[in-house]
């Protein structure tokens, strides 16, 4: 039990940012170690800055800890700058809570959120002097799992990982404790051992216990291993938000970070079925948190924290259907003085806008919308299904009630998408100032438009992404549409930077050595522009003869095999393929919280069921789309806390 | 009274924690320990609180000063004083330590425009005490330290002597030699490292700490507020070390030790 603090602490004046390294956060864990403990690193493997609000790293650091048999520790990719300062004196990737090596732990955990810090994992095995491969790692190194959004299709760095945790982990974190405990106090026998067994727990897949099988250039399954191997890997699932109020002690960090304020996550899953959403598909059903539990996290969180600012944080907060209560009990809380609270996701509908309003009576900041697409046969296309009338009385309320900036996301290159729809981009923000104009002297409106990467357990998971020429081709033609444009402003992101993400999103095990090799020639920290390089990427591809067609731009068939066909979020593969044939057809498909069942699996697979905090749908209907609402008993809904 | 002076001390791992950073933490810190703040009017209303001079981060400090408005009157009387720095303690984090609180007048300046010089003690590491004096030497012996400096694109001609009140080398400590010296904040804040880095060749200086700030009452320097029961670190300071030099002179004399005069030309890099 080594800290490398004494020689870190003279280090720190020579890096950027020294305060990303020392930890010191409220609420931080110094944890009880004994030789008989688990003990866990939990890696964010990008900036301090990025990764220390996720909230998912967090709740495990609290459940770990919480466990007499296990600890945990954080950390976070050091900046290059960190990095090369520790190669120069020979020191190790450490822990901010202790700085103790990262091979020190028996468990590195790494949160995967996003494909583009993939080269950032391998960083951080490195700089620990661990070995990169799995194959290489010998009974007495870190068992390296992972878990986060992006490990629903894990094959890219099956080379790299030990297991992958699919879904919730709440409750799989102790499942593996124990197994890992156990082996750990009979002598740690062979990796092959503890690495089969890990593979048994519901949840969690060990990439070395599945063999590709390759027919020419085409993979036509995962074949397990070994008998006691399971076929398919489910997801794990919690049934109930009210068991796990967690974080209860959300870290409060000393220098600026993003989401730097109270969060609270009032739900999990979404029903929506926007048919380009990875999040939406993957963590059905929605689990409401109880109104009640809600109010408390909130009244304790502001007190203990001192922060002036509650995020209610899910994928579609204005559909929580206790938000009205919970809304008007925190505002008369006088307890938490002068809060303010925001909504990370608004519905597009004018209640919304009433709400929000309420909320930001103190400071008023810009709006955010996502509209997602410019038509409305796009939005159809896309299940995201917000009529023209909800989104212009969104506006207009916003404008009348004082809002004079307004931000719209918008992806491009979506499935069966038209210059026209592409345009209407542009169309529709026009409007949306014109709208303001009735208002407001010089009202505003951002666009800020996406390069769409397919991904994996969505409907569009078939779609041939479009190729970079293509999508800048889109960017141009809405940058000149907004240029004659009064009082929109056009933003976008780096098609380059879709490219590699497709590349890793749907790709299977032989991308591992595509990003050994972008990794190897210093690739690293590509979420961030500064260090993005495609050529690198593309330079990879051509090495291991693997061709940018293949993986990313042709559209795939409903007979090949996936590469993550051997995993399961849940969702029937046939009902992923129907959403597929409709999208094509431009066929929308409504919210199912509040209507009869389309068995899509997430719930009847798993013998679970939606938990709602209130009986009453929301206000202003489903989607913004003002479809009627009429729950009947055949829909499967259980309230928090009280089954029915 | 509403308004309040508030000395404190940071040390330890918070001192690689900037300035911007520490500001936050205490208008966080006073939101937890429910400190009645007055608020400032119009659409976004920050609580008033006004904060001493910038410190370098990773320096730390004797001597960090801020002022504070209330919404209510409190008691002159040093019960609800001392209960506003425990409550004030308990919320701040490890490191941050709120040394005396004390009234403050009305409409007195603000406090970056009265502190004219702060008193500073740091390690020069791979020095010994002779190598120490001839730096300190060379530094006042000059008449002046000229530095380019780059600001917002344009470059900056300043000379860094005129900031030099006094160099003394006090002792040996694990680090190196131990330094003190009072450097001027006024129009700009000198700190150490930008003099260490003027100096031929650079040096780096360790454990870095600002003892005191000053501001004048009359003839007489004076600290925006002491530290009550507690000797003055400084004076507490100078009974452990050797005094070897006391150079002490006003802009620009030639120095006793007769070393030439000289003009010390440098650039350091960005600010």
């Amino acid at each position: 039990m080594s800290s490398i603090w004494p020689q870190l602490e003279g280090l720190l004046d020579d890096v950027q940012k020294p305060a990303r390294y020392i930890g010191c956060e409220d609420g931080a864990i110094t944890p009880k170690y004994h030789a008989d403990k688990v003990s866990w690193l939990l890696t964010y493997p990008d900036t301090y800055e990025v990764g220390l609000p996720n909230q998912g790293l967090q709740i495990l650091y609290e459940i770990i800890n919480e466990r007499p048999d296990s600890v945990a520790e954080r950390a976070y990719a050091p900046w290059t700058d960190m990095a090369s300062v520790l190669r120069t004196n020979k020191l190790p990737f450490f822990s901010v809570d202790t700085h103790r090596p990262a091979k020190e732990f028996d468990v590195l955990g790494f949160n995967l959120s996003a494909e583009l810090v993939y080269t950032n994992l391998l960083e951080c095995l490195d700089l620990a002097d661990v070995p990169i491969h799995t194959e290489k790692r010998a009974a007495e190194d870190p068992l390296v799992i992972v878990g986060g959004h992006c490990t629903y299709n894990p094959e890219p760095i099956a080379d790299f990982i030990d297991a992958a945790v699919l879904g919730d982990g709440e409750e799989v974190v102790s499942d593996i404790t124990e197994v890992v405990s156990r082996w750990k106090n009979s002598g740690r026998a062979s990796r092959e051992s503890i690495l089969r067994e890990l593979a048994t727990i519901p949840g969690v897949y060990v990439p070395y216990a599945y063999t590709p099988v390759y027919e020419k250039e085409d993979l036509i399954c995962m074949s397990p291993r070994f008998p006691e191997t399971p076929e398919v890997v489910e997801k794990r699932t919690v049934s109930d938000l009210a068991d796990w109020p967690y974080p209860k002690n959300q870290l409060v960090p000393l220098t600026e970070v993003v989401h730097d304020r109270l969060n609270v996550e009032v739900f999990r899953g979404c029903t929506r079925g926007c048919r380009f959403c990875q999040a939406g598909m993957i963590t059905r059903p929605v689990r409401e948190r109880p109104a009640e539990q809600v109010r408390t996290m909130i009244s304790e969180g502001v007190r203990r924290t001192g922060y002036d600012e509650v995020s209610l944080t899910s994928l579609s907060t204005a559909d929580f259907s206790g938000i009205e209560e919970v809304v008007k009990s925190t505002l008369d809380d006088s307890d938490c003085g002068q809060l303010s609270v925001s909504l990370p996701s608004l519905r597009v509908d004018a209640f919304t806008v009433g709400i929000a309003a309420e909320l930001q009576r103190a400071r008023r900041t810009g709006l955010t919308f996502a509209p997602e697409a410019g038509s409305w046969r796009m939005r159809q296309v896309i299940n995201k299904l917000i009529s023209e009338d909800d989104l212009y009385s969104a506006v207009e309320s916003a404008y009348s009630q004082g809002w004079r900036r307004m931000k719209l996301y918008f992806l491009t290159g979506l499935p069966t998408e038209t210059d026209e729809d592409t345009k209407a981009i542009i169309d529709m923000a026009k409007k949306c100032v014109e709208v303001g104009r009735t208002h407001q002297k010089s009202p505003s409106v951002t666009v800020s438009v996406g390069g769409f990467v397919p991904k994996p357990f969505t409907p569009f998971q078939w779609f041939g992404q479009n190729t970079e020429q293509e999508l800048h081709r889109k960017i141009r033609l809405l940058r000149d549409e907004a240029k004659s444009s009064r009082g929109v402003q056009f933003k976008w992101h780096d098609t380059r930077a879709s490219v590699a993400e497709g590349i890793i999103s749907r790709g299977d095990r032989r991308i591992g050595a595509v990003i050994e090799e972008v990794w190897r020639k210093g690739g690293v920290f590509q979420e961030w522009s500064e260090h993005f390089n495609l050529q690198l990427w593309v330079d990879a591809m051509e090495k291991y003869g693997l061709s940018l067609d293949q993986y990313v731009y042709r559209h795939r068939t409903e007979q090949e095999t996936l590469p993550w066909d051997h995993l399961s979020a849940g969702l029937h593969k046939d009902f992923l393929w129907q959403e597929w044939r409709d999208a094509l057809e431009a066929v929308g498909l409504e919210d199912c919280r509040w209507t009869p069942c389309y068995d899509c699996g997430a719930c009847t697979g798993y013998g679970i069921e939606h938990v709602v905090a209130s009986a009453q749908p929301p206000a202003g209907g489903s989607q913004g789309t003002g479809q009627p609402i009429f729950p009947t008993e055949s829909i499967p809904v259980s309230f928090s806390g009280i089954k029915i | 009274m509403k308004k309040v002076r508030v000395r404190f001390s940071k040390k330890g791992k918070i001192r690689f924690i900037s300035h911007r950073d520490i500001a936050r933490i205490w208008e966080r810190s006073l939101r937890k320990a429910q400190i009645q703040l007055a608020y400032s009017e119009g659409f976004s209303p920050r609580p008033k609180i006004s904060f001493g001079l910038a410190l370098p981060t990773g320096n730390e400090s004797e001597a960090e000063y801020l002022d504070l408005e209330l919404v209510n009157d409190i008691q002159e009387n040093s019960d609800a004083l001392a209960d506003l720095k425990e409550k004030i303690n308990k919320a701040l984090p490890k490191g941050i330590e709120v040394q005396n609180v004390a009234e403050k007048e009305l409409g007195a300046d603000s406090l970056q425009q009265v502190v004219i010089q702060c008193t500073w003690q740091f390690d020069l590491s791979d020095y010994t005490i002779n190598q120490a004096k001839k730096w300190a030497e060379e530094i006042l012996g000059s008449l002046e330290i000229i530095v380019e400096r780059e600001r917002k694109g344009k470059v900056v001609v300043e000379d860094l002597r005129k900031q030099v009140i006094s160099i003394e080398v006090i002792g040996e400590t694990d680090a190196g030699v131990r330094i003190q010296a009072d450097l001027g904040t006024q129009p700009r804040t000198l700190r150490p490292s930008e003099l260490l880095a003027a100096s031929n060749p650079p040096i780096k200086a360790r454990n870095v700490c600002r003892m005191n700030q000053w501001m004048l009452q009359g003839e007489e320097r004076i600290e925006p507020l002491t530290i009550t029961d507690t000797p003055a670190p400084s004076a507490h300071m100078a009974e452990v070390i050797r005094r070897e030099l006391n150079h002490v002179r006003p802009n620009g004399q030639a120095s006793e030790s007769g070393l030439n005069q000289q003009r010390i030309i440098r650039s350091t890099t960005k600010t």
